[in-house]
């Protein structure tokens, strides 16, 4: 594959674009915000099976009516999967009472137990002060790797492509209120390390043409670098897309929002390192003197 | 071209050959079983055990196969029903002096397992099972101690003749003691000074007369970590009775306790007796003339009579049951037989000797967690969990004669109490309550189902991605689709070898660097091709794609790794087992996708001088 586009003559359209995302992703976020998971909240969740198919509104009447009041009751992959939720619930005998409160209700029916799952609510806690200890620490340290393998004004492009695909990513999560666990931040910090994987791809070859090349242009230089490298980026793409489809439709539920979440980062992903990264770095104005006095690495001597 | 040296040749068929090996015995699919074992701990398996479980499963012609172990008997079944079948054969065939548990036995080659083979180990998600996370409270073993060691002052005070007027337990856990005089206190202080080294700095007697000593720092930190060592052995021989195949008993962080039990499906049973803290204490019941200040009224469980006066001073409590044994009385009431170690018995001996006509009360201590509504520190109720102590006599019978090490407990309500009592003197006491702060609990039926969806889901994406890269880079492209087939087989030999739980997360962090490790080879190939439409000679393009690649590759591996190893460390649960599979996938990425393509390729093209175009 061979490309010849004018990339940098979409910047605008690309910065319009990226604006657009980034304000509906920050109104969901304010206005319908985030569908915290257990993980975090805290709480009681189970999950029961039906052999012959679950009744949704006798199981919410029954749970009402015997003081479960905050439970919420829906379906979970098929319909003969039920999964109860009483989030913010401190005992965790809960749990063991609404399974057996069920099975006293349908005495014919073999009511399987799927799953089980208490978070007490100091353990909520912790699980985010962590989760969000490790995303900020895992952000540092690689601003730090790419400042030292390459310049500040690559990082500081990573950090403005890596906040961009954060930003929307965690958007769909609150547009389409998928759950906010500990498997959606895998996810997120899953995205981070691809999208910023696509970063160093484009940023490396942009560094490598800075050299090469004899224009002083940095915009054609930046935009060769594009066309070089995009036949690779849609490939790899592709490749992780496929295998994250086959987890979305084969995984099983527990893994379906991993997935979906991951789809969404990846094709952000690859968008940013096109016209987000390369945009920061024009305008934050790299030009060719900020590598030329380095020390030029001549890459041919490395051997693999 | 430059040549690939032999050496590097034999390195990647050594490494190979390892992943081969070590990612073996994960094809050997485990056997349905049942172990069984000795309940007493000092009693290990003999042929005598082996061959009573023989002659249980003749009787019902089962296939199977038994096998002595050092600590218990293996049998090995054909099915899972005949597992459950086998189970429950047993369970009413042997006595009850063995804990039967259903278990899953490799089937790893002796060959494989002598040079350390095993399979991987599966995570709850994927075998079923039960995840508990439990904070003990130490603070109550703190009181607890402090509560002694009052005791214990008081006495000694007595004994010397040094009269105080008031000695409590403040909130804070710090000891109280008031005097009427200076005198007395000065000489309380010195005489605490020299006795009680525990308490932190030396006591300093306040203006009004009182004195308040507080544990030293090292001394809460010996007391907590001791109750917690202690609640980790009690929970080990709890978890034994409930008869689980390799559970987990482990600390984790400074108050907390995991308990991992496999296959468990009654999670409320084993929860009922994992947290329980019951035990036992006796004390002779208070005559008309003990002070007020050494008695106490407790109510009889289940109100079968009138609140009585007990001593506090206690005769001895569960720490000193050498065995119980639940059983019936006479009347086929349920009752506890008891016996004592050896310093036990001479206490119960030395206390009931002086003591015949009199009454000996035993009470049932139990801790219990209840939900209190405390005011947070943005003026919300906020609700908590505490725990509080319930003491009820159980009996209160006249003794006829001084007991020694053995006798029995009467006054139980049934006799699912009287054998869960016997199961708790056995185990032991918990030496600070717990309560259960997480639980993950996977049903067997979802535990089968996420490792069906999570192998057929790697099938899938495998699938494709192999065909994808065999037709979009030919010839090259197997080249690729071996590096990737070698480093799935890799990485299943790495997590083996280092015993790493594979978790359905995990399973979707190999199918992810499925995805990414194809990447490196992306990479390199689109160089070799570009190299190519600059004219290079095909040799030439070989190795200035890969030379170019590398660095790249490098650096976007590091930071990926980056984020992999701080998920290690920093994230729980379901993110461990994610990045555990991510880290060691991008380590075996980087070498199958380029010193192995490199190789595959080069054995290929390497020794044709002439070549004119290359299948990419």
């Amino acid at each position: 594959m061979s490309f010849n586009i004018d990339f940098l003559a979409w910047r605008k359209l690309a910065l319009i674009v990226s604006s657009i995302f980034l304000v509906v992703s920050i109104s969901s976020l304010l206005i319908k915000g985030l569908n915290w998971g257990l993980d975090f909240t805290g709480g009681t969740l189970v999950e029961l099976s039906y052999p012959n198919g679950a009744e949704i509104d006798s199981i919410r009447d029954t749970l009402r009516s015997e003081g479960f009041e905050g439970a919420q009751v829906a379906n979970f992959g098929s319909n003969k999967e039920v999964l109860i939720k009483l989030p913010g619930t401190i005992s965790d005998s809960l749990g063991s009472e609404i399974i057996s409160l069920l099975k006293k209700q349908n005495l014919n029916e073999d009511i399987d137990l799927r799953r089980i799952e208490y978070v007490g609510p100091q353990i909520g806690s912790e699980l985010r002060d962590d989760g969000g200890t490790a995303m900020l620490i895992a952000l540092a340290f690689m601003m730090l790797y790419i400042a030292f393998r390459f310049q500040s004004r690559f990082a500081g492009a990573a950090v403005i492509a890596l906040m961009h695909d954060v930003i929307i990513v965690v958007g769909i999560f609150s547009l389409l209120q998928i759950d906010s666990d500990l498997t959606g931040l895998a996810a997120l910090l899953a995205v981070i390390g691809y999208s910023l994987n696509d970063t160093i791809v484009v940023s490396d070859r942009i560094r490598e043409n800075i050299r090469a090349m004899d224009t002083e242009d940095v915009n054609e230089i930046i935009n060769t670098s594009l066309n070089q490298t995009l036949g690779r980026t849609l490939v790899t793409s592709l490749t992780t897309l496929l295998v994250l489809f086959s987890l979305y439709l084969l995984g099983g539920e527990l893994i379906k929002n991993f997935a979906l979440a991951l789809i969404f980062g990846v094709i952000v992903g690859t968008y940013s390192s096109i016209y987000i990264a390369s945009n920061a770095l024009i305008m934050m104005g790299l030009s060719k003197d900020h590598l030329k006095e380095e020390e030029p690495e001549n890459s041919d001597n490395n051997l693999p | 071209m430059k040549r690939y040296g032999l050496w590097k040749y034999i390195l990647i068929l050594l490494v190979l050959s390892f992943g081969v090996i070590y990612s073996l015995p994960n094809l050997y699919s485990p056997d349905p079983a049942v172990q069984v074992s000795y309940n007493s701990s000092s009693q290990s398996a003999d042929v005598n055990l082996q061959n009573r479980i023989q002659s249980v499963l003749d009787s019902d012609s089962l296939l199977s196969k038994i096998e002595l172990n050092d600590d218990y008997v293996l049998i090995r079944l054909e099915s899972y029903e005949e597992q459950l079948k086998a189970k429950d054969l047993l369970s009413s065939g042997l006595g009850s002096d063995v804990i039967i548990a259903l278990n899953l036995a490799q089937t790893t080659p002796d060959w494989l397992s002598d040079i350390g083979g095993e399979p991987m180990k599966l995570g709850l998600d994927l075998r079923g099972g039960v995840h508990f996370l439990m904070q003990v409270d130490t603070e109550a073993a703190i009181k607890n101690r402090q509560n002694g060691t009052l005791q214990d002052i008081r006495r000694r005070l007595r004994e010397e003749k040094i009269r105080y007027t008031n000695a409590y337990i403040d909130e804070d856990l710090s000891i109280v003691l008031s005097f009427n005089d200076e005198t007395n206190t000065t000489t309380a202080d010195s005489f605490i000074d020299d006795n009680y080294p525990q308490f932190a700095g030396s006591p300093q007697p306040n203006s009004n007369n009182s004195i308040k000593l507080v544990l030293a720092e090292e001394e809460v930190d010996q007391i907590e970590s001791d109750a917690i060592d202690q609640n980790l052995t009690t929970l080990r021989n709890r978890v034994n009775e409930l008869g689980v195949s390799e559970p987990i008993v482990q600390r984790q962080g400074k108050k907390r306790i995991v308990v991992q039990l496999p296959g468990i499906q009654d999670t409320a049973e084993a929860k009922k007796i994992l947290g329980k803290t019951a035990t036992l204490e006796f004390h002779l019941e208070a005559q008309l003339d003990t002070p007020r200040s050494r008695k106490t009224s407790y109510p009889f469980k289940g109100n079968r009579g009138a609140p009585a006066f007990l001593q506090d001073a206690l005769i001895l409590s569960g720490d000193q049951v050498a065995t119980a044994q639940a059983s019936f009385d006479e009347n086929g009431f349920p009752q506890v037989n008891i016996t004592l170690d050896g310093e036990g018995g001479s206490r119960m001996h030395r206390a009931t000797r002086g003591n015949i006509g009199k009454r000996l009360g035993v009470l049932f201590v139990e801790q219990k967690t209840r939900t209190v509504y405390q005011r947070g520190a943005d003026g919300n109720q906020v609700p908590t969990q505490e725990t509080y102590e319930v003491k009820e006599i159980i009996s209160l019978a006249t003794i006829r004669a001084a007991l020694g090490t053995s006798f029995r407990i009467t006054g139980l309500d049934s006799p699912s109490e009287s054998s869960e009592l016997a199961l708790l003197l056995r185990a032991g006491a918990l030496a600070a309550p717990m309560r259960f702060v997480e639980e993950r609990t996977v049903g067997p039926s979802l535990g089968a189902d996420n490792i069906q969806a999570g192998i057929f889901s790697m099938e899938l994406g495998m699938a494709l991605v192999l065909l994808f890269i065999l037709f979009y880079y030919r010839v090259f492209g197997v080249a690729a689709s071996l590096a990737l087939s070698f480093n799935i087989v890799l990485l299943v030999a790495i997590m083996s070898i280092l015993s790493a739980t594979l978790t359905l997360p995990g399973i979707a962090g190999i199918v992810l660097t499925v995805g990414m490790a194809v990447d490196a080879n992306v990479l390199i190939f689109s160089r070799i091709r570009e190299e190519l439409k600059r004219g290079r000679k095909p040799l030439d393009a070989i190795d200035a794609g890969y030379n170019k690649a590398f660095l790249t590759i490098w650096d976007a591996n590091v930071t990926t790794l980056i984020v992999a190893v701080i998920l290690l460390s920093y994230g729980s649960g379901p993110i461990k087992g994610f990045a555990i599979t991510l880290s060691i996938g991008i380590i075996t990425s980087m070498f199958t996708a380029i010193m192995g393509t490199r190789a595959f390729v080069n054995l290929i093209y390497g020794s044709k001088k002439d070549l004119t175009r290359l299948s990419i």
